[in-house]
């Protein structure tokens, strides 16, 4: 190493720090769409993460230049994996945009308060309720009154 | 790994966690959105520096340029396109006409 930085440490200390950017901003951020990008950026975060975890400093790149015995290469297992993940990443944030268009169509609204408060109320009126009822004691009738233990069928299979 | 690589790793390395921090505190989405971007290249460019080519060209394209995209289309969708500065605006507004589904 003829640096007086570790090139590891740097890497690891980017990935950690994007992972934690990125949580921080998803569970802390009001605003949906900005939850999204932080998502892109806890993603990004993870891939360095795993491209990580096959490097290794004096190594080169994993493609056979020649028929001859190979230097030492960096792991292309991971590699691989990271290929895939950064393709499902941009499914996840099509999904995930498409998402919040309709939510925006439906309660005309982005923010996560809001947007959570109006869907609670959909759902209760659609029950007919009030929307702040208990969530312990049950609304109306039950479907079907409980079984008495002595009538109950215990042998199984097909009874007579 | 030879001196200079490793400056431009903690360049890159610094660049990313800037810009990460700017996705969540700047107030302008379209600013955001190239944030994000920003930090998509930066992990491109380390993935070279870290003898994996193909990720980085995967990376460049579908991270940088496909998803980089598809959230500028949204924030169309969306109505979060504003442009700040009226000076801007107004170039915007005298060459493309009115921004109409925005």
């Amino acid at each position: 190493m003829t640096s007086v930085f570790d090139p590891e440490l740097i890497l690891y200390t980017t990935a950690i720090g994007l992972i934690t950017i990125g949580l921080a901003g998803v569970v802390m951020s009001s605003h949906l769409f900005r939850m999204v990008l932080a998502l892109v950026i806890a993603e990004a975060g993870a891939n360095l993460m795993l491209v990580l975890a096959g490097y290794r400093w004096d190594a080169v790149a994993p493609i056979l230049t020649s028929l001859s015995e190979p230097a030492a290469m960096v792991d292309p297992v991971p590699q691989a994996l990271v290929l895939t993940a950064i393709v499902i990443g941009v499914g996840i944030q099509a999904l995930a945009v498409s998402l919040l268009i309709r939510i925006r169509q439906r309660y005309a609204t982005l923010d996560r308060k809001e947007a959570a408060e109006r869907m609670d109320s959909e759902i209760a009126a659609s029950m007919g309720a009030a929307r702040d009822v208990s969530q312990d004691a049950p609304l109306g009738e039950r479907p079907l009154p409980p079984i008495p233990a002595d009538q109950v069928n215990m042998r199984g299979g097909d009874a007579p | 790994m030879s001196d200079i690589e490793v400056w431009i790793l903690l360049l890159l390395a610094l660049m990313m966690l800037c810009a990460a921090v700017m996705v969540l505190l700047v107030k302008n989405h379209i600013a955001a959105v190239a944030a994000a971007s920003v930090v998509s290249l930066g992990l491109a460019l380390l993935f070279v520096i870290m003898r994996a080519p193909d990720v980085a060209m995967t990376e460049a394209a579908v991270g940088v340029g496909l998803s980089s995209l598809i959230l500028a289309l949204a924030l169309r969708r969306l109505g979060l396109w504003k442009v700040d500065s009226e000076q801007v605006k107004y170039i915007l507004l005298s060459h493309g006409g009115e921004n109409k589904d925005g």
